[in-house]
């Protein structure tokens, strides 16, 4: 491009440099924590993770606030009701869907 | 049991494939804009297998930053993935190879965490690598279409499939919740917590913004309310 260098060069870097970031912890770290501290770190980290990333972010995620707040509303419905990840996630599009074909919605 | 841990992940990586594969038309579309070739666009999402740090490492590419500058600015992105590895090897059935840890390191995104870290103890392998399956077309499908012909696509399609991402995000976190009162109250504290840093820092990238959160408000949890051994496992 235009400093002359290879786009795959750069791609070779972040490429490295990610799964190095994923796969020392997973090869390294081979036995079980004993610190309370660190376990139970370990354990809420994951839900403050997945419900940051959440929220705000599908609120700009679709067409209007209001489709993605339905959206947002029969996922955490379906959620507590099923297991099933896929039909969670079907019914939330859809909801967006119809909700944005509701005129004055988008 | 190995193959039934494989279908299983499979089957929780179809929803994980729609939201990838929409998600990814964006950047697909945001590389082309930035001069990339489809190729070369595909190549990035095969290899690297993340939103955030690419769409971050487009940037560096057009401004024909230095490679340390690439470097860094995916460390930085990326390095919640090193707390989300060091989860996932808690999670792991310890006997498990060297080379298996290392295929399924591939697959540490977000969303195959997520599904991977809440599946019961001993997590297997097998599942990551099925959901991953799944997941990589999706990804990189999904930046060949937005490379090749990102315009020609439904809108209305498009914005439907994105929320997909975060129905799967709301059905691995809010089960737990009705047994575990200090989860309930963590998660819409992160929700509130992330909202509240959007409006208040909102040139904080969001991977900077998911690593603090994460840190301070576990670290929070973990010293408030520590969690015994016997009901990690019963998770």
């Amino acid at each position: 491009m235009s400093g002359g260098k290879s786009v795959y060069l750069y791609i070779l870097v972040m490429a490295g440099v990610t799964y190095l970031i994923r796969m020392l912890p997973l090869t390294l770290i081979r036995r079980r924590f004993t610190s309370v501290f660190l376990r139970s770190f370990l354990y809420y980290m994951p839900y403050v993770t997945l419900s940051v990333m959440t929220f705000p972010a599908i609120l700009s995620e679709t067409g209007s606030v209001v489709s993605a707040l339905v959206g947002f509303g029969v996922m955490i419905l379906l959620s507590f009701r099923t297991k099933s990840l896929l039909l969670v996630a079907a019914c939330a599009c859809a909801a967006v869907f119809l909700t944005e074909l509701v005129p004055g919605v988008l | 049991m190995s193959t039934s841990n494989f279908k299983q992940g499979m089957r929780d990586g179809v929803p994980i494939f729609l939201g990838y594969f929409s998600v990814s038309i964006a950047f697909g579309i945001q590389a082309a804009k930035n001069g990339l070739t489809p190729a070369a666009a595909m190549i990035m999402s095969l290899t690297n297998l993340t939103s955030a740090g690419q769409f971050a490492a487009l940037d560096v590419i057009r401004a024909a930053g230095s490679l340390t500058e690439m470097a860094l600015t995916t460390l930085l992105i990326n390095l919640r993935y090193l707390l989300m590895s060091s989860a996932l090897s808690q999670r792991l059935r310890p006997e498990t190879s060297l080379g298996a840890r290392c295929l399924m390191a591939y697959g540490v995104t977000d969303e195959i965490f997520g599904v991977s870290i809440l599946r019961p103890w001993p997590l297997e392998w097998t599942y990551t690598v099925g959901v991953t399956l799944l997941a990589v077309p999706g990804w990189v499908g999904g930046t060949a279409v937005g490379a090749f012909a990102g315009a020609l696509l439904p809108d209305a399609i498009r914005r439907a499939l994105g929320v997909a991402l975060y129905a799967m995000f709301m059905g691995v976190v809010l089960p737990p919740t009705v047994k575990d009162r200090r989860l309930a109250l963590l998660v819409p504290l992160s929700m509130l917590c992330s909202w509240a840093f959007t409006v208040l820092l909102p040139y904080v990238t969001s991977g900077f913004r998911i690593i603090l959160l994460a840190v301070a408000l576990s670290c929070a949890f973990a010293l408030l309310f520590p969690v015994r051994e016997e009901e990690e496992g019963a998770k």
